[in-house]
Order: C-alpha cells, then structure tokens, then sequence
C-alpha cells in the first residue's frame, strides 16, 4: 500500500450492505462480519431480506440488507443507524438512506443510476437531491463497469462478470476500515474449487475495489476498530437457528439419547430443520412432515419410543400444533417445541421479527394446559436455552415451549464454543423394571414427574393418551381424579421454578427505573440502559428467560425501584401477564409492532420521559 | 429365544385388564379377537407391540390390548404410528382407525404414511358412518345416505378405500370383514408381515347408527355370491358351490358361470397380489355390487423400501464417512479462531 492514508480510531461502526435481492448482500455481509471475527472484534449482525425469493429486481420491496455492528467493546446489537450504507441500486437508496447517521458514508453503484432504475426506485429525480444526501459522505464509485475493466479479459459472460459487483464494494469497505482481504480470498479458493476462474474473478473483482478506494481519497480517514477485549477461548460465529439446533443436539448426546425432528418448513424456523437433517453423522432422525400437525405428531410418537423429540416451527404452525401440544402434556411426555416467532397475525409479516406470541404460548390451547415456556435472547445463547428447554422437559416429562425470533434466528454473533463435558448432566426418569406392576402416572415425590417406560422393555407394558387417567393408566371419568391429575400437571409444572437461576439485574440493585424485558430484545434494552446509566440515569434492566414457571425472586427485585416500564414487541403481553402475576406494582410499557427490533435511541427517549413523569 | 418366549403366547396373553366397553354387537368386537389371535402367530415379544389410535369408536382399542399403546388424538394415529416406528423401528406397530379418522380429519397423515410405505400395519374399520358423536356421514358414506347432518341424504361421493391406497403408492391392501375372524386373522398376519405400511379394510358393522350396511354384501344368505375371496396365485373363483369367477375382457374385469360358453376354470383369472403394477389390482379393489363380487383378501402385496430402514441406512453411510463423530466435532467444525 503505497500511500499513508490518516488514520482515526473507533470504539464502533455499523454497516449495512444493500442492494437488489440478487445481488449477493447476505454473503458480502457474512463475509465482512467472518473477517472482523477472525481480526478480533466483537459484532452483531442482522440480514434483513424480503419474503419473495426474487422481487421484482430493482424495487424497494426486493431490497436485501445484511447489517453488521463491529466493536472494540461489547457489542450486543446490529445497532440502530449505520456508519456506511452501501446501496447497489437507486431502490437500495430508498429503502436506507433514512437509516444513515448523519455525516455517515453512502457507497452506491453510479452504473445502476439510470433513469430506469431511478424511476423504478420511487424518485421522481435525482436520488441524491431528493433525499438531501448531500450532507453525507457520497461515493458514487462505477462499480458495474470497473469490474466489466477489471473483468475483461477473463472470457466470463456479462452476468457472471456482473455478479462480481458485491466483491468491489466489499473490497472498498475492507480499504476504509484496513481490513485484510486474505480470509475473503481463502473463501472463494474454497467455495469454487472446481471452478478457479470464478475464484479468480471474485478476487481481482475485491482487490480492484480495494485499490479503487485507495485511489479516490474520497474514502478517507481510514477508520482502525482495534480487537475487543474477549475471554479466551475458541470461537466461532453463530445465529440463533444453528444455535437452537446444535444445543438440542448437545443435549440429545448429553443425555444419550437419538433426537428425533419432525417439522414442516416454515420461515423464520426452517433452519433449525435444515441444520438438524445435516446431522445425520450424530444420528438425528429428521422427518419433513406433511404438515404442522404430522410434525408435532411424529415427534410425540417418537418422544414415547424413547427419543429426544423436537419440533420447530413458527406462529402460524403453532396455532396448527395446539391440539397435538395439548395431547403431550396430557401423556407427560418429554417434547421441546420451537417458536421462532414472526410478525402476525396469520401470515402477518413472515421475515420480520415480533414478540407476539406469548399468550399463546402460555395460554393457547384448550383444557388446563400448562407447560414450560422459555424464551432465548440473544442469538448464540439459543444454543443455552435450547439445551436447557431439553434437559428440563427430559427431567421434569413436560413439553417445553422454547421461543426465539426471527431476529434471534437470522442475527450472528461470535460465540464461545462449550466443550461438551461442561454441560451440566441430563438425567431422564426412566422407568424401573423392577417396579411392578408398572403404573404410567405415578409420580416421582420431588418432581411430580411419572417415569418414562419406553416401548420393547419388558413387563412395562401401558397405554397413555389423551383421555384422563387414574394413575394406573385406567381412563376415568371420576370428577374428583379429573380435578387431581389437573392439579398435579399444574403443580409438576410449577415446580420447574426449582430449578431455574433466579432473575438477575444488570446495573444498580434499587433505582428510579427497572427496564423489564424478555427474549430476543435483550441486546437493544441492555444497550440504551447502559447508554443510560452512562449518562447518570438510576436505570437498570431485568431481563426474563424463563417465562412459566417464572424464577422465584420476581418480587422482590421489582419492589426496588420507584418504576418498572416493560418494553416488548407487541402491544403489552408480557406488561399483562405480570400485571396478573404480580398486581402490586405498577407497570409502563414500551411497544412497538413494525416487524423491526427496537432502536436503542427510541428505548432511551422512552425511559427518560418515563422517568420524568410525576 | 424371542422366538421360544413367542411361542408360549396365547390370545389371552394380549388381553388388558380392561372391560371392554363397545356396544353390545358392534363389529369392534370381532376384530379385537382376531387381532388378539393373531399376534401369537406372528412370534414377536410382546412388548415390541405398539398399538396406537386416533378418536373414535376403533379407537379405543389399545386400551384393551396388554401391549404398549397410545391412544391419540383425532387424525393424527398415522403421524405418531410413523414417529414411534422411525424412532424405534424394532418394534412392531399397529395403528387402529376409522373411516373418520383416517379418511376425513387424517387423510393427509394417511396417504403421507402410505407413500413413504413406512412399516406400519394399519386397521381401518370402515363402518361407513361416525359413529362416536352419535350418526353423521362419513367420508365412505354412500352418496344419498341419510344421517344426522344429512337428513335429506349426501350429496358427495365416497372414498374407495383400496383405490386411495394404490393411488398413494401403496404396497399393501387388503380387505376383510369383521364377522369373518378366520379371513381377518390370516390377513392381520400377512399385514404384519409384510414390511411396508400394511392397509386392511374392515368392513364393520355399527349396531346403533349404521345397522346392517355391510349386509347387502356380507350377509349370510348372499356373501358367497357378492364377495370374493382373493388368494395370491389361484384362481378368481366364488359364489355358491364355486360356480362363478372373474376373467378379464378387454380392459375390464367380467363376472363370468363357470360351465357357461365354455369358460372353465382353467380360463378364470390367478390373482397376483405381487405384481407391481397396480392396474388389475385397482380393478380388484374398486368392485362393488351389484355388478361385481367385493373383493376380500390380500388384493396387493409387493415388496419396496421401508422409510425406516433407509433412514437408517442413510444414518450408517453418512457416519461411516463423516469427520464429525460427536458435538466437540461439530462444535469446532468450519470457521473458528482462538482468542488468547
């Protein structure tokens, strides 16, 4: 590098990569967030994509976006406004130009500005007068045909050569913030193989680019994000869907058993699936359903011959399960069920993120119906939840309702690998064949779990089902054994808060604000309260996992602040549910229902004017 | 040992201390002995034996049988009979359901577990009606049946039970009738021994909702002459004193005298329920009277891949060449770096 460009030092910096669906955004992001794991920083990232495979090219609805948070300090979201915007197309522009912080850089394609394209995005005219993108720092760099120049000689069709755009800007991002480009080229040697021309042209197509901005000066000061400071350890990048799988598979091993998946593709969820069928090597037995219900089905069956049973699904298919997870707690059979949640209702928004399906979690299915419900918060602990959602309904012989979101789902973040022998031990319940006559429903003293007889043991011969029961396995309509078993499944269920970690807060013990939340939204509320209390706010933030049963010591830390505001992405469930849990506080809320995560700018500004009210 | 352990059941040995609560003369009956007949047959310990049902009258069945059971919910036997099977494929399982139950509510499940031809053996008992919520139509209900829900008759066609399983690439189909418990019997062990999923048909009697519907064809005075009795590899022969058969004219099956324009016995039609394909076989399965003899017996049986087992076999061959042999494998496979 022959010039010395000034440098400046950054504690953070959000980029979002933008640009026609087809335009290889999701890979230019992972390939950027991969390269800064591996350099040392701590990052978040976020692909925003639309539902259509392929829109209409060219139009805001087919805009694809990938935004990656990189840090020298924790980070614990995608952030809310981006440092760099790169914008394939005049559309690319539309959909995020409001999304820039001001002064912030905008890279864009000046070959795909054309009067079509521009037409096609919604302006009238020019997009930079329109959207005052003046008072940015604007790179109109010719990306199309710098790489048709770069790419001349290479005997490749103009749509190949032209599919090589992304690598440009990737490599003009990777000058601006003085990153190597050898893990990118590593990638590509890999990835084509087979096919070393396309190889090379990726690379030459990243280098031009990088040598571009090099050229231009207008890329300038370069930007320096020193590596966080990070517990040792290995490491890799992990979203949330790959997380939940790979932690009921740990757990499957753990407790030495085969883990059955039986699930119907359903966004944001078919990952899980995908990442469990692509483990045939460890055993996993993963059934693609017929539908919803064959799904759950399946892996009740599978539950009660002697498996580790999962399915996974979203909202939609959740409503189609409730009959099937109803049918599970009454067999009291070990089952872990998946919600990654999507905006709704119905088919609502099915690539953007919500929390909105709690009550059904909770409440939504018919009878007295009670099971574990926990939700995951961030995108690498889905793996924690996961395994715990296995172990306690393995334990305890319930369903657990493990949710995540489609923010969870998609969103990576780097991840301190476990080694398996640290995992705590999973110890089913299995029946004794030495206790005879075998009773299903009898119950263990401490637990209230009945024992798990798996089908081809000898002499433990029963029949369970959805009927009621006497604890012999006789169906029975005796109002008063109705009205006991009722209460044992609830009591069972209730007795999981024995076993959970109590509720932790982040920040000062009493204060003038309790920030509550539960889920996916951790990263965003601890982020603005931490921003807070920086700036002298007595704020602190609780933030649940488990959500039925609830940990014990609820009470008492919300008795410690003068105010408790609970901020969740939908219109109050959470907010309600405490308000029958615990009616002696009082209880603010934040919502917001756009399919989008919360900005911590809008979290603040909320609490503050919480705070400031008598 | 399995084996000599097997050889000491009797019918009895399959039955649960349970009281047996179907309706005086109802259909059920019959095939709950048959089925407790068969088992001891078939050499399997019994506690390999999973029985599991939707709702519905039939349903109820695994109560009463002293072997593993799951009673489940309405539809959905199919889909839990294929997990515990996938999970477990040492066992043997069974699924009973209805008319209702696996045509109506369940029949995704049904043609689903047909077409990956799972090893399960299915008991339909078509009774033609539902009979648990007290008389409305079914999906086999005959077009103009007059129910609770359709007092002024049907205005749908029936489901053709054998003809929904060729047509969902079945292996297996047979048909019986619930008072004939030696037919049953014999087809309940053919079913279990037949890796794939195994449909029977029974032909059920409900005493209370849909009395005698069957009795056109199976009643004592005419069954020799309205049903027909198929055995792989003989001749398609019925009626009284064997005097009738089936031969094939053109493309279509014709009821033929044995005796008359010379037909003879040598000209009648050997059934094949090995050939795989289904043409003759749909023929067979589609008969109904007054044209033609309903066929009984095993009408299609040919062998093909079970989904267990090839999920199985699939488990081996990518173990035997996968790097990754447990989580600590998986959990440091691809892109990872150290932080010091």
């Amino acid at each position: 590098m022959a010039k010395n460009p000034q440098v400046i030092k950054r504690e953070e910096v959000v980029i979002r990569f933008s640009g026609d669906s087809g335009d290889g955004m999701q890979l230019t992001g992972t390939l950027f967030s991969d390269t800064a794991a591996l350099f040392g920083n701590d990052l978040s990232t976020f692909p925003d994509y639309p539902a259509e495979i392929r829109a209409p090219q060219g139009t805001v609805g087919g805009v694809s976006g990938f935004q990656v948070h990189v840090g020298h300090s924790e980070i614990n979201t995608p952030g809310d406004y981006t440092d760099v915007l790169v914008a394939m197309n005049p559309a690319a522009v539309k959909a995020n130009a409001r999304w820039v912080k001001p002064g912030g850089i905008i890279i864009f394609d000046k070959d795909n500005f054309t009067d079509k394209n521009i037409e096609k995005a919604g302006y009238k005219g020019d997009p930079v007068i329109e959207e005052k993108l003046d008072s940015f720092n604007v790179i109109d760099a010719p990306i199309s045909s710098m790489v048709k120049e770069a790419l001349k000689d290479f005997g490749l069709d103009p749509k190949s050569v032209l599919r090589t755009k992304n690598m440009f800007a990737l490599g003009m991002v990777y000058w601006l913030f003085d990153r190597k480009l050898k893990y990118t080229e590593q990638y590509f040697d890999k990835k084509f193989i087979k096919k070393p021309e396309i190889a090379q042209a990726n690379k030459v197509a990243l280098r031009a680019g990088y040598y571009y901005a090099e050229t231009i000066e207008a890329l300038n000061p370069v930007i320096k994000i020193e590596p966080a400071p990070i517990q040792k350890g290995t490491y890799r990048n992990i979203c949330g869907n790959t997380a939940t799988a790979w932690g009921l598979l740990a757990a499957a091993e753990r407790a030495g058993l085969r883990a059955f998946i039986g699930s119907y593709p359903i966004t944001p969820a078919t990952g899980i699936l995908e990442d469990m069928a692509a483990r045939k090597d460890l055993g996993v037995k993963s059934f693609q359903a017929e539908d919803e219900i064959a799904g759950i089905c399946t892996s009740i069956g599978a539950s009660f011959a002697g498996n580790l049973a999962v399915t996974s699904t979203s909202g939609p298919g959740m409503a189609l399960k409730s009959e099937a997870i109803g049918l599970a707690v009454m067999a009291e059979l070990p089952l872990v069920i998946i919600n990654v949640q999507r905006a709704g209702p119905s088919t609502g928004l099915p690539t953007k993120t919500e929390q909105a399906d709690l009550m059904q979690a909770l409440y939504g299915r018919n009878g007295e119906c009670p099971l574990v419900v926990i939700a995951a918060s961030t995108p690498s602990d889905c793996f924690h939840f996961a395994y715990e959602a296995a172990k306690i309904a393995l334990e305890h012989m319930t369903p657990v309702l493990l949710l995540t979101d489609s923010y969870l789902a998609n969103s990576s973040e780097p991840w301190r690998i476990p080694v398996m022998k640290d995992l705590p031990e999973i110890k089913p319940p299995f029946a004794d064949t030495n206790d005879k006559p075998f009773l299903p429903y009898k119950r263990d003293c401490e637990t209230l779990a009945r024992s798990w007889a798996l089908p081809g043991t000898p002499g433990l011969e029963h029949r369970i089902g959805g009927l009621e029961k006497t604890m012999k396995g006789t169906v029975s309509y005796i109002p008063e054994n109705h009205e006991m078993m009722v209460n044992f499944r609830a009591e069972k269920v209730a007795k999981v808060a024995e076993k959970i970690p109590d509720l932790k807060v982040y920040g000062k013990e009493s204060g003038d604000l309790l920030v509550v939340g539960w889920g996916g939204s951790r990263g965003y509320l601890i982020t603005a309260v931490k921003e807070l209390q920086a700036e002298g706010y007595k704020v602190s933030q609780a933030h649940f996992n488990y959500i039925f049963p609830m940990p014990k010591n609820v009470r008492e830390v919300f008795s410690k602040y003068k105010k408790i505001v609970v901020a969740e992405l939908n219109l109050g469930q959470f907010a309600d549910y405490l308000r029958i849990k615990y009616q002696e506080f009082t209880y603010h809320q934040i919502n917001k229902v756009q399919g989008l995560p919360f900005t911590i700018g809008e979290i603040k500004e909320k609490c503050i004017k919480i705070l400031e009210e008598k | 040992m399995a084996e000599a352990q097997s050889l000491q059941y009797t019918p009895k040995d399959f039955k649960s201390d349970q009281e047996v609560r179907w309706c005086p003369g109802c259909g059920d009956h019959a095939v709950l002995n048959a089925v407790q007949k068969a088992l001891p047959e078939l050499g399997i310990p019994k506690e390999k034996v999973v029985f599991i049902s939707g709702i519905g009258c039939s349903s109820r069945f695994p109560y009463y049988m002293d072997t593993y059971g799951f009673h489940g919910i309405h539809g959905r036997a199919a889909a839990i009979a294929s997990g515990v099977k996938i999970a477990n494929p040492d066992l043997s399982v069974w699924e009973i359901t209805g008319d209702g139950d696996a045509l109506a509510i369940g029949g995704n499940h049904f043609i689903h577990a047909i077409r990956r031809n799972i090893d399960i053996n299915l008991i339909l008992f078509n009774n033609e009606i539902y009979g648990l919520t007290k008389g409305q139509y079914s999906p086999t209900s005959e077009k103009g049946l007059v129910t609770k829900t359709s007092p002024f008759g049907t205005v749908e066609e029936p489901f053709s039970v054998g003809e929904l399983v060729i047509g969902a690439k079945g292996k297996f189909f047979a048909r019986t009738v619930d008072s004939n418990v030696t037919l049953s019997t014999q087809i309940y062990i053919e079913a279990a021994r037949h890796k794939g999923t195994s449909v029977v048909e029974v032909l059920q009697n409900c005493v209370i909702f849909n009395d005698a519907i069957h009795e056109v064809v199976t009643g004592k005075e005419v069954r020799d002459d309205r049903t027909i009795i198929l055995k792989h590899g003989e001749p398609m022969i019925f009626g009284k004193d064997n005097g009738k058969g089936l031969v094939l004219d053109g493309l279509k099956l014709k009821v033929v005298k044995i005796g008359e324009n010379g037909i003879t016995k040598d000209d009648l039609m050997v059934h094949d329920a090995h050939e795989t394909n289904p043409g003759i076989q749909y023929m067979l399965a589609h008969m109904g009277y007054p044209d033609y003899p309903v066929a009984l017996g095993v009408i299609r049986s040919v062998t093909g891949n079970t989904y267990e087992t090839d999920v199985e076999d699939q488990i081996n061959s990518v173990r035997e060449n996968s790097k990754i042999k447990s989580m600590d494998d998986l959990l440091v496979s691809g892109s990872v770096w150290k932080v010091e």
